[in-house]
This record gives C-alpha cells, structure tokens and sequence, in this order.
C-alpha cells in the first residue's frame, strides 16, 4: 500500500488566505455574524465565456484548485473529488425564487444548470478538460471528509495516483435569513462573537474553499502525510472519548504521541461541548483552533486542515491559532477532529514526512 | 476486481410499485407507471407526463409511522422506506453488528419542502422545522437514524449518475477494509424545481418517453428510491447468507465536453464502460443485457447509443432502457436500474424498452422492445448526469 | 428596425452576462454562436425566454433557434414579422 500525500493546497476564505502563505494578515471580526470570503481577481484564472455564468463558489473551486495543482506540480490530475454541504445555493436561490414570483413562466436554465451540486467539480474538469473519475459528496460537514477519504483509498490502492479533492461552501441571501431565523447565525445582539467560552446559541457563519492536491508520491512541495481517517455519523458528548481513543488505538497512536490537536469550535453554545476533550484526554496537548478565522460552513473543516498542514511545513503554530498555552516539544503528528450540531464527526491524522 | 461485492437485500420504492415483486410485475406485464401529476400543484399539469408514487405525503409519513412533528422531506420518506424493505430484505436483525455504512444520492434533497415553504417561513414558525430538512445530506441522516444505524453515512450528487456513484464508493469502502457492509442507493421526490428546470431545457416530453426512438421527444420526469445491501464476501460467508448477485466492475468517467451536453461521440460514456469491464475483467461478448441510461432525450440516446457502438462494435447485445416504465428518477435513477439488473440476472430475462418505434437514423440498433427470455449472467447498467457525469456499474450472477 | 437592432443587442448582453462586451461591438451580421459572439446551446434556450417574455413569441422546437438566432439581423427580422408584444 503506499502513502497519501497532500502536495498542494489552495484556499479561499474570509481571511486572505489566498495571496498570503499562512495567516500573516489574519484579523479576527468579532462583530459580524456573517463573514464573506476575501475574493480574489478571477480575469486572468476564468475566461469571460465560462466565468459570466458561474457563481461564487464555482470561481472560488476554480481559483483554489488551480492553485493547489500549480503548487504541486500537477497539469492534469488523475480525478477530481469534491465536497459542498449546501452546494450552488446562489444558483439554486436565484431559479427558486424565479419559479416562485413569476408563477412557472419565463424561467430561464443557466441558474438550473448551475445548481446542481456537482457544478463545481464538473466545471473544474471541463477547464483542465479531465476525464477522469469526478465525483461531488454532498453530506454537512463530512462533505469534504468523504471526498479525501474516497481519494485516500484511491491513491493507496494506486487506483489513481493523483486527485485533486476540494470542499466548496458559499452564501447567498435567503439561505442566511432563514439560518437566522432559526438561530444557526448568532443573533445580532450577541455580538461581540467568541468562538471560546461562548455563551451563545448559533455560529457566526462563512463561506470558502480549500483544495489540495492528493498523491502516493511524496514531492518536494509534500506537506504532509494523511495516516488515517474517520467519520462517524452521530456520537453524544460523552461517546467522543471513546470515539477518539479507539480511532488512535487502531492506528497505533498514542494520545501523547499527538503533537498538536485541532478542535472546530465554531462558539455554538449548544454544540461546543463535543470538544471537551479539549479539558481531558488532550489537557497537555497543545490545541489549535480555527473557526474564529474563517467561520463556520459545511466545509470549514478544510481550513483546518490546511493550518494542520501548514503548521507542520513550517514547523511553528502561529499565535492566532492558539487554544491553550501548552508549548509542542515538536510538530510532527496532528489530529484534527470536527462535527456540527452533534452530527457528521470526522476525524483525521496527518504526520510530518 | 479485488475482492467480489455481494448483494445481499434491496428496497424500492417507484412508481411502479412499493416492492421489488410489485415492481417485477409490472415490468414483465409491460405496465408503465407513467401518469399526470397529481401531488404538485404546476402549471405545466397538462403538457407533461410523470412517474409519479401515487401516495401523498401525508400517507408516506403513516406509512412510515413518523411522529407528527417530523420534519422528513419527501425525498427522506421515500428513502427511509426502500432502506428498510432493504435492510430487512438482508435479513439484517442487528444494523450495527459489523462495520455497516450507508451512502445515499440525491439531486432534491429537501427542495421539495423548500420550495413550498420558501417566503412562509418568514411568517408562520409551524413550517421552520424543514429549513434544516434542505440539504442533501440531512435526508441521508434520517435515513440512517431510521434504521437506527451507526457509523460511516454520507451522500454522493452527481445528478443523473449519483446512485450509482453511491455504488461504488461503497463498493470502495468494502474493499479497502473500512466497511463489512454496506447500504448504497439513492433517493428523489419530484419537486416544482426539477419540473421547471427540465422544461426550460426544453428536453421534457409531452408525452410518454420514447427512448432510442427517432422521433423521440425528451424524458418524463420520475420520482423513487431505491436501496441494495453490499457485504463483502467473508462477512456473508460468515452469516450464510444468500446472495442475490454481484457488483463485479464499475467506471466513472467525466465528458468534459459542456455542462449539460453529452459530447457526441459519448467519450465520458465510452470511457465509464470501459473501466467497468477492465475492472470486471469481462469482454463486450460477457454482457448478456445492457440497461441503459435511455432517457428519451435527442441529446443522450444520440451519445450513448453511439458510444456503447463504439464499445461494443458490431455485437452489441440486447439492450432497454426502463425508463418507459418509471420515468427518469433522477439520482434515483441508477438504484432502480440496479435492482432490475439483479431482477433480470435472477430471472434470466430482458425487460422491453417499451414504446420505441423508429430506429434512430445514426446507427442500425434497435433496443429489445419484447420481454426476452435469455440465460443472462452480466449486465451492464450505465447512468449519465450533468456535468458530463459518465457511470457504469456491472452486475453478475456469481 | 435599426431601434429594435439596438434594444436587442443590449438585451442579449444583459441576458447572456457579456460582461466583457459593449453594446457598440457587436455587429449585425456577426454570427452569435459559435465563432462569432461564441454562444452556446444554453444561451439559446436563454433567448427562447426572450422571445417569449419580451416579444411574445413562442418557440417549441429547440432547433428552430438554429436559423432564427443566426445574427442579429435574422433575430430582428424574425422578431418583426412574428411578435404579438
């Protein structure tokens, strides 16, 4: 079986995150309750043929996968695997609300077309012109889990040897307005927002993209290995333990071989107390955490991936990043856990190689 | 193929019946379940033609036994139904005794909920409980919480080609040891939205399908669900179960050709079956059977039927399309077909492509359009989604 | 003509999202798709609504846009001899 490199990585995200190398300009927004993603100049990456009728997110896969292939090197890859949990919501919105006013008449297919949950990956494929396996994962927030453990196997296997995997999530406005009526957003009034002692129901919520690039070859751009991972569909608070134990126990880790540990608090008040591992299995551990950068979406989880990743290319966990004050002797294995709203845990362990 | 996937249950739900016998029967007795629409309020009532499960939501919640104040779209009732006729098809007593997972497809989700509640969720808070009922993946956890099920559970969508994509990711799974087991299948109630977005595409039909046939005139839209249970073979072997056939080769290709135009040389197709074959190690003189993806549209039949001429050259076995019967159900679609591929492996027969007429003018084949009667022991099963989505997935007797 | 010309050149590009086109570059006998103006199947089902909505002008046969849409003379002359709007 061979390894499972992430060689290459783009992400796009409510911080700037795209043009800088990691976090150099990253600035917390305590006051918002939604953060949008930092968008980067899409002329000289999309031709205006394609790009006049792609959304956000179709352009944020765009830019961050172009990015993650350059990165590693990579013209064309083998296949490419993505993850959304709410897929083309603008696209989707804007030919819902069409149907809706003008009573069935004069609907028009771009914004059909492009609401399917698999533009992304599709668009993305049509532009390198990639025939290989595509696949879309649309599943909360393991989206982006399934798709690296769908390639993880791949590569291992030698099915393929390079994928392209990416997680996909963008905002639109009628999707917030009813994700605040029913208290997912945190309310106005909650502001100034922590994502660390909160005592507020809801998140404070995001949109972004982050690709990496998925190979059985290590490379000089290698960030890392992925070791293992797991997804688990619904746990209580006090099955995480256990849950965390087992999975390390049957990858012959151990919990103080883990490094450093990187936990998605998102500061649902309701909900963060799925990370209290935080205050007992990983009490000396040093703990990271992510969410109050780049917000909470399906596929935020991608963003801390890409910390993990970069924490252990350049050897150093940037204070912004920090969760507690523990000091890692060194930074060679991360474990990175994240849920939402108790449901779709995940997993992943990645080592320095 | 590595390891062979066995197939150990299936559930399914369609508009041609609410068993897998009912749904037997009416292929072999050549009834359609083609009809008008009669659950959603359109416009487009009178110049459309759907494959529609004659039960309201109201019955499928009974039928199902929900609790009042559930929040399960259509789509998550008609899937939580075939999962269980699956489950229990299985014999499954314990979900949770191996390592089990369940991966669904859909294309709706919970659209058909948001779009009736879409502006009334501003005004009356009865209704707010399907806002987290949206999203595809909600659907595939009340699936799973249904069966009481524990473990890997996600949802592939991929339009068109999502069940069987869901097919072989599970397939994946058993064989890279992460799972003994596994539910797979895929799910989609019709919805306002497929409606519209497939009549501004101009590719629904007024009529009843005709695929593969000259003059045919676009798809009939469907709704289903549809479920098999994968075990690998040392875990049936364990349990001494039966198994009702295998899942002995698949391919996913992509087109790359337009988002919603199938290229015309149909390479993503050409591709997918390909795979499939290597991967089965079978040649084009194995496939007794081809159920195709035949959605009646010019576009699809024009590419498909080219590229499995490319594949299979001048022997080109009996092929149909059922679409005829169930109408095109989406990322349902290649669930049902599976089960009818199993059905027709299990009882060596060719389920006619009903209503064809006139052969196309680009080729001379023509699809079998009596129900045959043939020892068959692979079928092949191709399904195609937008984005240039190519699937194929091989069904075998041993 | 020359009028309906004019609207039906701003028309398309608002539709079509021709971001990076002005309303002076197109020409009347440039060919819309393909090398021309480079549309697509999709853009002319967009201009099928538009017929529709603006001149009331029903299309049932996707194909029939083939010749109609061909520039934007032959969208303009057809427009004039069929439009109820």
């Amino acid at each position: 079986m061979k390894k499972c490199y992430i060689n290459g990585l783009g992400n796009i995200s409510a911080q700037n995150t795209f043009e800088t190398d990691f976090l150099e300009d990253a600035t917390v927004n305590n006051s918002d309750n939604v953060l949008y993603a930092k968008q980067p100049s899409y002329k000289e990456l999309i031709p205006p043929a394609a790009s006049r009728r792609m959304a956000k997110g179709v352009k944020m896969g765009i830019a961050a996968s172009t990015k993650a292939l350059a990165e590693a090197n990579v013209t064309i890859p083998d296949a490419i695997i993505t993850g959304t949990g709410m897929g083309c919501v603008e696209d989707s919105e804007k030919f819902l609300k069409g149907i809706l006013d003008n009573k069935e008449q004069f609907l028009t297919p771009t914004s059909f077309i492009q609401s399917t949950h698999n533009t992304v990956g599709a668009q993305i494929a049509l532009g390198l012109q990639c025939k290989g396996n595509n696949f879309t994962y649309v599943n909360g927030a393991v989206s982006l889990e399934t798709a690296l453990l769908d390639a993880k196997i791949q590569v291992e296997t030698e099915e393929e040897n390079t994928i392209l995997v990416g997680g996909i999530d963008e905002t639109a406005q009628h999707t917030l307005d009813l994700f605040k009526l029913v208290s997912f957003i945190k309310k106005e009034e909650d502001a100034p927002y922590s994502v660390l002692n909160s005592t507020s129901k809801g998140v404070v919520f995001s949109e972004g993209t982050t690709f990496f690039t998925i190979e059985n070859t290590k490379k000089e751009s290698s960030y890392a290995s992925i070791e293992a991972m797991k997804i688990h569909n619904s746990l209580s608070v006090n099955e995480v333990g256990d849950f965390i134990s087992n999975f390390l126990e049957d990858n012959n880790c151990e919990v103080n071989s883990i490094d450093a540990v990187v936990f998605g608090n998102n500061g649902d008040v309701q909900y963060d107390s799925y990370y209290d591992v935080s205050n007992s299995l990983f009490k000396n551990t040093a703990q990271v955490y992510y969410k109050h950068l780049s917000g909470e979406y399906n596929t935020a989880s991608g963003f801390g991936l890409w910390c993990a990743a970069k924490i252990i290319k350049n050897q150093v966990i940037p204070s912004i990043l920090k969760m507690n004050s523990v000091e890692p002797s060194k930074l060679e294995t991360i474990l990175i856990y994240n849920q939402y709203q108790g449901r779709d845990h995940s997993l992943i362990l990645i080592k320095k190689c | 193929m590595a390891k062979r996937i066995a197939i150990t249950g299936m559930g399914i739900i369609s508009s041609i019946g609410k068993t897998v016998e009912e749904n037997y029967n009416a292929l072999i007795h050549q009834k359609t379940g083609i009809s008008i629409i009669e659950n959603i309020e359109t416009i487009h009532k009178d110049v459309i033609k759907v494959g529609e499960i004659k039960l309201t939501n109201h019955e499928l919640e009974q039928l199902l036994n929900l609790p009042k104040d559930n929040n399960y779209s259509r789509t998550a009732m008609l899937g939580a139904y075939a999962v269980q006729k699956a489950v229990e098809d299985a014999s499954i007593s314990n979900i949770n005794e191996f390592k089990t997972g369940l991966i669904s497809a859909t294309s709706v989700g919970g659209m058909d909920m948001t779009e009736k509640f879409y502006y009334e969720y501003f005004e009356d808070e009865a209704c707010q409980k399907y806002i987290s009922a949206h999203d595809a993946g909600d659907a595939t956890h009340k699936m799973a919480e249904y069966i009481g099920l524990k473990g890997i559970v996600t949802t592939v969508s991929t339009a068109c080609s999502s069940a069987a994509n869901a097919i072989m990711i599970g397939s994946r799974l058993i064989q890279s040891g992460q799972l003994d087991r596994v539910i797979v299948g895929g799910t989609d109630a019709l919805a306002k939205f497929t409606i519209n977005g497939f009549k501004t595409l101009m590719i629904l039909s007024d009529t009843y399908n005709t695929p593969f046939d000259n003059e045919r005139k676009g798809l009939n839209l469907g709704e289903a669900a549809a479920f098999l249970v994968l075990e690998s073979e040392e875990v049936v072997k364990k349990q001494n179960k039966k198994v009702l056939a295998y899942v002995s080769g698949y391919g996913n290709a992509n087109d790359a050709f337009h988002q919603t135009a199938s290229s015309e040389n149909g390479d993503g197709a050409y591709l997918a079956m390909q795979k499939a074959l290597k991967m089965s190690s079978l040649s084009t003189n194995d496939i007794d059977y081809i159920n195709a993806h035949g959605t009646a549209t010019p576009n699809n039949d024009l590419s498909e039927g080219r590229a499995i001429v490319r594949v299979f050259e001048n022997q080109v076995p009996e092929f149909s399309s059922t679409k005829p019967y169930t109408g095109h159900t989406l990322a349902a679609a290649a669930a049902i077909e599976a089960v009818y591929s199993v059905l027709a492996l299990q009882n060596n027969v060719i389920f006619p492509n009903l209503n064809f007429k006139n052969q196309m003018d680009e080729f001379n084949i023509t699809p079998q359009t009596t129900l045959k009667e043939k020892e068959i022991n692979h079928v092949l099963s191709n399904s195609f989604g937008f984005g240039g989505n190519c699937s194929t997935v091989i069904f075998s007797k041993n | 003509m020359e009028a309906l010309k004019a609207e039906l050149k701003g028309k398309i590009v608002e539709v079509l999202n021709l971001e990076d086109i002005s309303v002076d570059e197109i020409n009347d006998n440039d060919p819309l798709f393909g090398d021309g103006l480079g549309l697509d199947s999709i853009d002319a089902l967009e201009l099928i609504v538009l017929l529709d909505k603006d001149y009331g002008i029903k299309l049932t046969d996707p194909k029939e846009g083939k010749t109609i849409f061909e520039s934007i003379e032959t969208m303009a002359a057809y427009i004039t001899a069929n439009r109820t709007k």
